[in-house]
């Protein structure tokens, strides 16, 4: 067995006439939890889909788990557990029908679900809805069960598209939590998100993708470190231009993203004392974060 | 490409039954009212018309019209569930509910899932046209040991409509085109293949046409059964129907493979 788990090799996909993904390349250790971090549209979905077999490559070699994609997907998708970014849990069904049936399509029998499904409800904080109906359930209650789903097949990897967009502060931590406790089990993730805390929190390496281009790949600190290396001053209010000249002097580099300039400084203090007398500004000194390397590499914020 | 296809296909010879279980679990909680619904329709055209008509009509073929009649409903019902059973129940979870994605990424391939489906389909439809078998041969319309041979018969006819429907639900955007389906092929077919009244009673060059049509096939099969006599080119009849499960079968894969997994 190699330390591989998943393996993209200058993979392309192209619709119609765009190229989505963009001879992507990247490999995922067992054991780590790797990123696909990127704006909507970026690219990060195909490449999830492209990765079980759900959509085949124009061009380039996938291989997860040892087996070739998409020839043998469904070898590699006996030890996979999906989360898709859009919850399809069965509606027709309670929170335990819903696991008591998906068992069933990784041929395990009856009693095999019967035997794992508390231990899966234990885990998604859901004994409680044992017997709810899922179109009563709260969104994070959906996406953990989404999760507890995924994991019925007992898989080595995880595939999660997106698994807290759209869910509250505390609901995303409990899925955060979950993950850590995953991944401390040995497991292997593949995450895409576009919450740089999310990535930041959880990945060990990741990729940045724009447009199905990978733009950076590292550690999160690493590429922090690497591509900025300061601290950060957001000025909100003023005029742009004219503020830029006034702090260009005690600064490595400004951006303009909207209504904000991002002054990246290692002399923080200099900068504030220069904007002493603007008591029309709102000032944000904070460490440096995988946000600031993405507008660095793109001039851009990701957020949209 | 060919082997992007050979990896939808079934990938064995019982991964089905876990996507026919999962209809099955769902339709036994509504089962009463589900079995009424499908019930209801063709016995009120059987007893409505067969009565009705009966009188003008007279006897058919050496029957009473309502037990000619009823030999027709016997198939049109098995056409009309297995239909219905795709085009809205099978399609809402192929592209509303999106849970046959979620079966892909699972041990389960395409051909899995429309396998399940059109077996779950003529499932329903053996339930429809034996239930109506049986009410007839209650009412002394048929023969009862004549069940037994039109249950395959029934069942056949089940997967042959099912397969047709799933490749019209792997073409359709939308609903709305379930209805052409509907109006230019099934209602056409209905009366070309004999189910309400002998196809001898159309042209001549129309009656060719039946030859083409699978309900026809099935009536053929159905109709002496029940009547208790000898039916002619049974291997034929059970050919055709056979050719229509079947090859829709794989063009639906493909075609599914086109749409789900581009
Ligand atoms: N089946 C398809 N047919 C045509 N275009 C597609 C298809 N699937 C995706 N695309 C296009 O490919 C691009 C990448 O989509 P993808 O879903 O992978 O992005 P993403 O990074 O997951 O975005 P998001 O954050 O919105 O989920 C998008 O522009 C999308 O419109
Ligand atoms: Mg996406």
């Amino acid at each position: 067995m190699t330390a591989i788990a998943i393996s993209l090799i200058d993979v392309t996909k192209t619709y119609l006439d765009r190229t989505v993904v963009d001879r992507f390349s990247f490999a995922v250790k067992k054991g780590e939890c790797f990123g696909l971090l990127g704006p909507n549209g970026a690219g990060k979905s195909t490449i999830a889909r492209m990765a079980v077999g759900m959509t085949p490559p124009d061009a380039g070699k996938i291989t997860v788990l040892g087996a070739p994609v998409p020839a043998q997907a469904r070898l590699a998708r006996a030890s996979i557990g999906v989360v898709p970014q859009f919850d399809d849990l069965d509606q027709a069904f309670t929170v335990r029908e819903n696991l008591l049936v998906f068992g069933r399509y990784f041929n395990m029998s009856t009693r095999q679900i019967e035997a794992v499904i508390p231990s899966l409800l234990e885990f998604a904080r859901l004994e409680s809805k044992a017997d709810a109906r899922v179109a009563g359930l709260s969104g994070g209650m959906k996406r953990r069960l989404m999760l507890a789903r995924a994991l019925i097949n007992d898989p080595q990897l995880l595939i999660l598209d997106e698994p807290t967009t759209g869910l509250d502060p505390h609901a995303r931590h409990l899925i955060w939590e979950r993950l850590r406790s995953l991944l401390a089990r040995g497991k292997t993730i593949l995450l895409t998100t576009h919450f740089m805390e999310e990535a930041e929190r959880l990945c060990d390496r990741l990729c940045v993708l724009e447009e199905g281009q990978k733009i950076a790949e590292g550690r999160p600190q690493g590429l922090i470190d690497e591509q900025i290396g300061c601290q950060v001053i957001e000025i909100n209010g003023g005029n742009p231009q004219e503020l830029r000249a006034l702090i260009k002097t005690c600064a490595q580099r400004i951006e303009v993203s909207g209504e904000t300039l991002f002054c990246y400084s290692s002399a923080p203090e200099q900068v504030r004392v220069q904007l002493r007398e603007r008591t029309d500004l709102r000032l944000l000194q904070r460490p440096p974060n995988l946000e600031d390397v993405f507008l660095r590499l793109t001039g851009r914020e990701m957020k949209d | 490409m060919w082997e992007n296809y050979a990896a939808v296909l079934p990938a064995n010879g019982w991964n089905w039954i876990a996507v026919w279980r999962r209809n099955y679990l769902a339709w036994k909680k509504a089962a009463l009212v589900s079995i009424l619904g499908n019930l209801a329709d063709p016995m009120i055209y059987l007893f409505g018309l067969g009565t009705g008509l009966g009188f003008m009509v007279g006897r058919v073929e050496g029957m009473s019209y309502i037990a000619f009649l009823a030999t027709g409903m016997v198939a049109a019902s098995a056409m009309t569930a297995s239909t219905f059973e795709i085009i809205y129940a099978a399609f809402a979870r192929m592209r509303d509910q999106r849970s046959w994605e979620a079966i892909l990424y699972t041990k389960m391939t395409l051909g899995d899932i429309v396998l399940g489906e059109v077996v779950w389909a003529a499932t329903k439809a053996l339930l429809a046209g034996t239930a109506i078998a049986v009410v007839a041969a209650i009412l002394g319309y048929a023969v009862w040991s004549s069940i037994l041979h039109i249950v395959p018969v029934i069942a056949l006819t089940g997967i042959a409509f099912a397969s047709l429907a799933m490749v019209v639900a792997a073409l359709a955007p939308s609903y709305d085109y379930f209805i052409f389906y509907q109006t230019l092929i099934l209602t056409p077919m209905l009366f070309l293949s004999g189910a309400v009244y002998p196809v001898t009673q159309l042209p001549g060059n129309v009656q060719q046409m039946a030859t083409f049509l699978p309900l026809a096939h099935s009536i053929d099969l159905i109709r002496p059964a029940m009547f208790g006599r000898p039916a002619a080119d049974v291997i034929f009849h059970l050919g055709i129907l056979f050719i229509f499960g079947v090859l829709p079968f794989f063009v639906s894969t493909a075609l599914l493979r086109r749409r789900l997994m581009s």
